[in-house]
């Protein structure tokens, strides 16, 4: 017998360093000088599937939607010890999110079935926080999100969350879907054995569906800036007079 | 209408995020002349009271065992079929992670959009959102193309107005029609948290990053957290480098909150981290960097180490604890 099929959606996004720039039309963040990567989220649920895969002896999937650049970062999920590689073509990486439900359902559809479809608890970029949700209506299957923590047993998966009211673990028949959160693990970084590996590895390729969605983006802005009028209290040890007399106006201390 | 989804507390009251939308909510109702209506599960307690205090009109009890354990599922399907019953002209709820996903549910059943963290909501042809994009590092301008308005609302901080005028509430008891052949995950286990502080709840969070240099150096965060009645916290790069848990982590990957004072010891302040802090009343930061994000956006600052700086401070609280 077989380890379970675990199956991971990921999404290319830039990579953004402190300070954003946007596209003239401000559409978009300009991504000319900037790389890509995946989420913290999605980082997680592929460390986690490969574990899994390592653990029982299954496999370990990931998915993206997205145009041929997207292979990059299945690739980088393929070095990182996933052993194969789905792309479903869409002309952006960031569609609207019931496009992209769409675009996973349809693949779901088609491949060979999976025991566990994991997703990022909400995008690194757009951050809808809802084709876990949309993908696993469709497909009537359970869905618990907020995962911190996953163990497979048979053919069921208990899935812990952190709740208001305190730490949940939910049991769910497989098959299930997740969406996990950073701090299920910590990843790993790829070896040279696996980027390797992954350069060479084949990338099968599915058409998307001619969908659209509701939700257009108009334009993106930046924050306010946050700038304040920032009493300095002084420099190193001598400072600490002064930072306790604030702390007692604050009422922290006596 | 503009039906409100209302999350309780352990008392069966509406939690502080649920009184912001339902703040928000009336300000769009009035605007758009309809009345506001909420969606709640379980018995009514003392919720209509607290409802009329709101300016809501009708409330709309979700009764039904599959909803008893708090399941965003089965409580998505039950949203879909009620907005299918009343045609809301727009559905409200918290950003939170459980009401979220279950109007991603409902919106999948429904086949409609969804907007999520919005900060603001326009009504007209068609509705526009201001919503947070990653985790609030940018902002988004977006069209919302729908017949049933979906969105879901960041908290945006100032403690919501009750009106004045406090009518009655009509109850309306609804049982869904949930189909119990359909697979679901159970609730097996809920372990309530240890008692203490946490994170999320602190009046007083001391957060230690980079400049903190170790795991060890965390020991006079903790002592400096402790004098002043307040949790640790860390940003992401004490996470990575395995100097804390990521339980403790402040910002877009971690925890978002919102203390009375936050100390930033030895963090620069990068965006990721400063949309899980920046609704701190009062920001302290201790950095070598004079022009770190993180300290020019702070109400006080000191510029040097946070090994010299924090065991003078400790030092000092001491000296006047004693004197």
């Amino acid at each position: 017998m077989t380890g379970p099929d675990v199956l991971v959606c990921v999404k290319r996004v830039p990579a953004v360093g402190a300070e954003i720039a946007l596209t003239a039309d401000a559409t978009a963040i300009d991504t000319r000088h900037l790389g890509f990567t995946i989420g913290p989220h999605e980082e997680c649920a592929v460390e986690e599937a490969v574990r899994i895969a390592e653990r029982t002896g299954g496999s370990a999937g990931v998915l993206t939607v997205g145009p041929p650049e997207a292979e990059e970062q299945l690739r980088y999920a393929l070095s990182m010890g996933a052993d194969h590689a789905v792309r479903v073509d869409a002309p952006t990486s960031d569609p609207d999110p019931e496009v992209t439900a769409a675009a996973i359902t349809g693949a779901l559809r088609e491949l060979p079935p999976h025991d566990l479809v994991l997703f990022g608890a909400a995008s690194a970029d757009a951050g809808h926080a809802q084709v876990g949700s949309r993908v696993a209506c469709a497909l009537r299957r359970p869905l618990v999100g907020g995962v911190k923590g996953i163990e497979l047993d048979g053919d069921r998966v208990r899935l812990r969350r952190e709740a208001p009211e305190g730490v949940e673990v939910h049991e769910a028949p497989l098959p299930a879907v997740a969406a996990v959160l950073e701090g299920l693990n910590l990843p790993r970084y790829p070896t040279i054995k696996g980027r390797l590996r992954a350069k060479k590895a084949p990338i099968r390729v599915l058409d998307g569906p001619p969908v659209t969605g509701g939700l257009r983006t108009l334009r993106l802005r930046h924050r306010p800036e946050a700038r304040a009028e920032t009493v300095v209290l002084g420099r190193g040890a001598a400072a600490a007079p002064a930072v306790v007399e604030v702390l007692a106006e604050l009422g922290v201390v006596h | 209408m503009v039906l409100v989804v209302v999350e309780r507390d352990g008392d069966g009251a509406p939690t502080a995020e649920a009184a912001e939308v339902l703040a928000a909510a009336r300000d769009l109702a009035e605007g758009l002349g309809v009345p506001v209506g909420a969606v709640a599960v379980g018995e009514p307690g003392d919720l209509p009271g607290h409802l009329a205090k709101q300016g809501v009109a009708r409330l709309h009890l979700l009764q039904h065992e599959l909803l008893d354990d708090a399941s965003p599922t089965a409580l998505g399907e039950a949203l879909a079929q009620l907005v299918t019953a009343l045609r809301p002209d727009a559905v409200l709820a918290a950003s939170a992670e459980r009401s979220t996903e279950a109007m991603a549910w409902a919106a999948a059943v429904l086949g409609a959009p969804l907007a999520t963290a919005c900060t603001d909501v326009r009504p007209g042809d068609p509705w526009e959102v201001t919503r947070e994009r990653a985790g609030g590092v940018l902002l988004e301008d977006a069209a919302l193309d729908a017949p049933v308005r979906l969105l879901t609302l960041r908290p945006t901080g100032p403690a919501p107005r009750e009106t004045a005028a406090a009518d009655e509430v009509t109850v309306h008891v609804v049982v869904p029609d949930l189909d119990a052949s359909v697979p679901r995950a159970r609730l097996v286990d809920r372990r309530a948290r240890a008692a203490g502080m946490t994170l999320a709840t602190a009046p007083v969070v001391v957060a230690g990053g980079r400049g903190v240099g170790s795991a060890e150096g965390y020991a006079v965060l903790e002592e400096l957290a402790e004098l002043v009645g307040g949790a640790v916290g860390c940003s992401r790069v004490a996470t990575n480098n395995g100097w804390r848990p990521h339980a403790d982590q402040v910002g877009l990957t971690g925890t978002r909150i919102s203390p009375d004072l936050y100390i930033a010891c030895g963090i620069s302040g990068a965006t990721q981290h400063w949309v899980g802090c920046m609704n701190a009343r009062t920001i302290l930061a201790v950095n070598t960097d004079p022009e770190a994000p993180m300290v020019t956006r702070a109400t006080y600052a000191v510029v040097g180490d946070v090994h010299e700086v924090l065991p003078a401070v400790v030092a000092e609280i001491r000296r006047r604890a004693g004197a």
